[in-house]
């Protein structure tokens, strides 16, 4: 469905390239849900927005290759691209309240999606009208009306969702779609995620830094850190039996309702700035088992099972 | 819940009194443009030579000119010629300032430098001295002194709706568009337009007033309207030639030019405090 082989973004920054990503390579199956974590600035919206090709395209470079149902996305033009988006693969993202066109009434913007794949007036709105009941908007025949100030960002995501399947696209990019998002609206909008999975056979990428999303509704994972895939696998496998030293170290920072620990574990140290020049695990200043190998050489990526790979040296 | 911005607009316009008093006077000088041939007692044009330079009386409320034309039949078809500047002249304007605005605003790099390199050019030579230089190529008359207005004037759209643009443009709606497969047009048209409409209404009526006294400017020159053309630039250049005689020549149609700038100002101070949420003040 869709696959990335060795994608790398770099940005230009002053004296040289910042690396953003790096040789990401994954590969999201028919109707999967597939999930990318990792904390702030790791790369995970940045691999979002250039398969859509929604860079700022000035400051960036393009590596690898990023295939949809077998066509090189970077091989086509920007007039195909426009074709692609949408149509092909929808885009919802991480903040709800400035993502919708305040001067338009909020069932027009779904509407909007209908007409570019061009239909009659009144059958438009009879099915934005369906599409506000599936998302379970209160009062839907009311609620096409409402502009998106009258709107709560939960209802406001809603009505991005529904906008981008109105279009029925293959493959839906969540860029952190209940960030900005309390836990009641959080489970409400994983719900319809789920259901859109089972109901239409969506692929799914869903970009978070929550594992608990991640174990509620994923298959598969990419654990990402600075730029690279520390681990990817199953769910399951993920959260059997950490193998990176850093899925490791996550998996014990998170809270657990069980114990009553004093206080959380965190992994010390902070994120590096990386150029694309330097060699070595990036994750290496920060892991308990770091030796000089892992400064000098990047880590081999090894195998566990056909699904479940990681990335270091020493395991 | 489904209250339109336009219902909200007239329930708060309700209590700007700018608004208001502006409004009337532009509906009063629009109700008098439109019946003119009713209201004027004589055609504006007809010349009765015994009545020459007649002061104001019963028979000719506002005078007559030297030709014995009444002078209060022009000033009430002259309300037609102000408009027609003000209304085309400020379209032409808004025209030119959006569409260059906007592709500059959008696109930047080279076309946004050259766009604002020819905006540049037109806003440091004197407005009245580009608009004569523009006259005189194109001919004298109406017409070509509200396009050489325009000519001169546009840039001031042109800077706003790029600077609008610009913010616009970095919004989250505008990617979900793109991410949504909207082209580019329908970005331009559909995403960035409303947004600008705000701004723009706030424009047209500052820069009304000033296109009617530039382009009335013009005709008092003589380059804009000419004879027997009821045009209040007009009459009051005419008008100075009797100014120790016969000063209801030029009083009238200088009364009627005020009347109606100042209604436009406060027209648009009204709609700018209406819409504009940083001056609304409650």
């Amino acid at each position: 469905m869709l696959k990335l082989d060795r994608l790398s973004v770099e940005y230009r920054v002053r004296g040289g390239y910042l690396s953003a990503v790096k040789d990401v390579s994954l590969n999201i199956g028919e109707g999967e849900i597939f999930a990318v974590v990792g904390e702030s600035g790791c790369g995970k919206s940045t691999i979002a927005h250039s398969i859509m090709r929604l860079l700022p395209d000035r400051n960036e470079r393009v590596l690898g290759g990023i295939y949809f149902e077998g066509h090189d996305l970077n091989a086509l033009n920007d007039r195909q691209m426009t074709g692609v988006r949408g149509k092909k693969i929808g885009m919802i993202f991480q903040n709800p309240l400035d993502s919708l066109n305040p001067v338009y009434r909020s069932g027009s913007q779904v509407a909007e999606a209908i007409f570019l794949d061009k239909k009659n007036r009144a059958e438009v709105w009879r099915e934005v009208i369906e599409f506000y009941r599936e998302m379970k908007m209160p009062d839907p025949a009311q609620s096409v009306r409402s502009f998106p100030h009258e709107l709560s960002g939960g209802m406001r995501q809603r009505v991005m969702i529904a906008m981008m399947l109105a279009r029925n696209p293959k493959l839906l990019i969540a860029d952190e779609p209940t960030t900005a998002l309390d836990v009641t609206i959080e489970a409400q909008i994983l719900e319809i995620m789920s259901r859109l999975r089972a109901d239409f056979n969506t692929s799914i990428l869903l970009i978070t830094h929550n594992f608990g999303i991640v174990a509620e509704i994923a298959d598969r994972v990419a654990v990402m850190y600075a730029g690279e895939v520390a681990e990817q696998g199953s769910v399951f496998e993920i959260f059997q039996s950490p193998s990176h030293p850093y899925t490791e170290l996550l998996m014990k920072a998170l809270p657990h309702q069980s114990k009553r620990e004093g206080r959380l574990r965190t992994i010390e140290g902070s994120v590096p700035r990386i150029t694309s020049a330097a060699p070595g695990c990036r994750f290496c200043n920060r892991c308990p088992a770091a030796s000089e190998r892992c400064e000098k050489h990047a880590p081999p990526v090894k195998h566990l099972s056909s699904t479940h790979s990681y990335a270091c040296h020493n395991r | 819940m489904n209250e339109t911005p336009f219902m909200e607009f007239l329930v708060s316009a309700r209590k700007n009194a700018n608004f208001l008093v502006g409004a009337f006077i532009i509906l009063s000088v629009v109700f008098v443009a439109i019946f003119a041939p009713v209201l004027a007692p004589y055609g504006y044009d007809t010349a009765n030579k015994a009545d020459r330079l007649q002061p104001p009386s019963a028979k000719y409320p506002f005078g007559t000119d030297d030709f014995g034309r009444d002078m209060l039949s022009k000033v009430i078809y002259g309300a037609r010629i102000t408009l027609q500047i003000a209304l085309i002249g400020t379209f032409i304007q808004m025209f030119l300032g959006v569409t260059v605005g906007m592709v500059s605003g959008y696109f930047g790099g080279f076309i946004d430098k050259f766009l604002m390199y020819i905006a540049d050019l037109a806003w440091c030579v004197p407005g009245i001295i580009l608009a004569l230089a523009v006259v005189t190529l194109l001919g004298k008359g109406l017409n070509n002194s509200i396009i050489a207005i325009s000519l001169v004037n546009w840039t001031q759209f042109a800077r706003i709706v790029r600077a609008k643009t610009m913010a616009i443009k970095n919004q989250a709606f505008i990617e979900t568009g793109i991410a949504f497969g909207e082209k580019t047009p329908a970005i331009m048209l559909r995403y960035i337009f409303p947004n600008i409409v705000p701004a723009l209404i706030v424009m047209i009526s500052m820069q009304l007033p000033s296109t009617v006294i530039s382009t009335t400017a013009l005709s008092f020159l003589g380059l804009g309207s000419q004879p027997p053309s009821p045009d209040w630039g007009l009459a009051l250049s005419n008008g100075m030639k009797y100014v120790s005689r016969g000063q209801w020549l030029s009083i009238f149609p200088g009364i009627a030019m005020v009347y109606t700038v100042f209604g436009f100002n406060l027209l648009g101070e009204g709609i700018r405090d209406l819409i504009d949420p940083h001056v609304k003040s409650y």
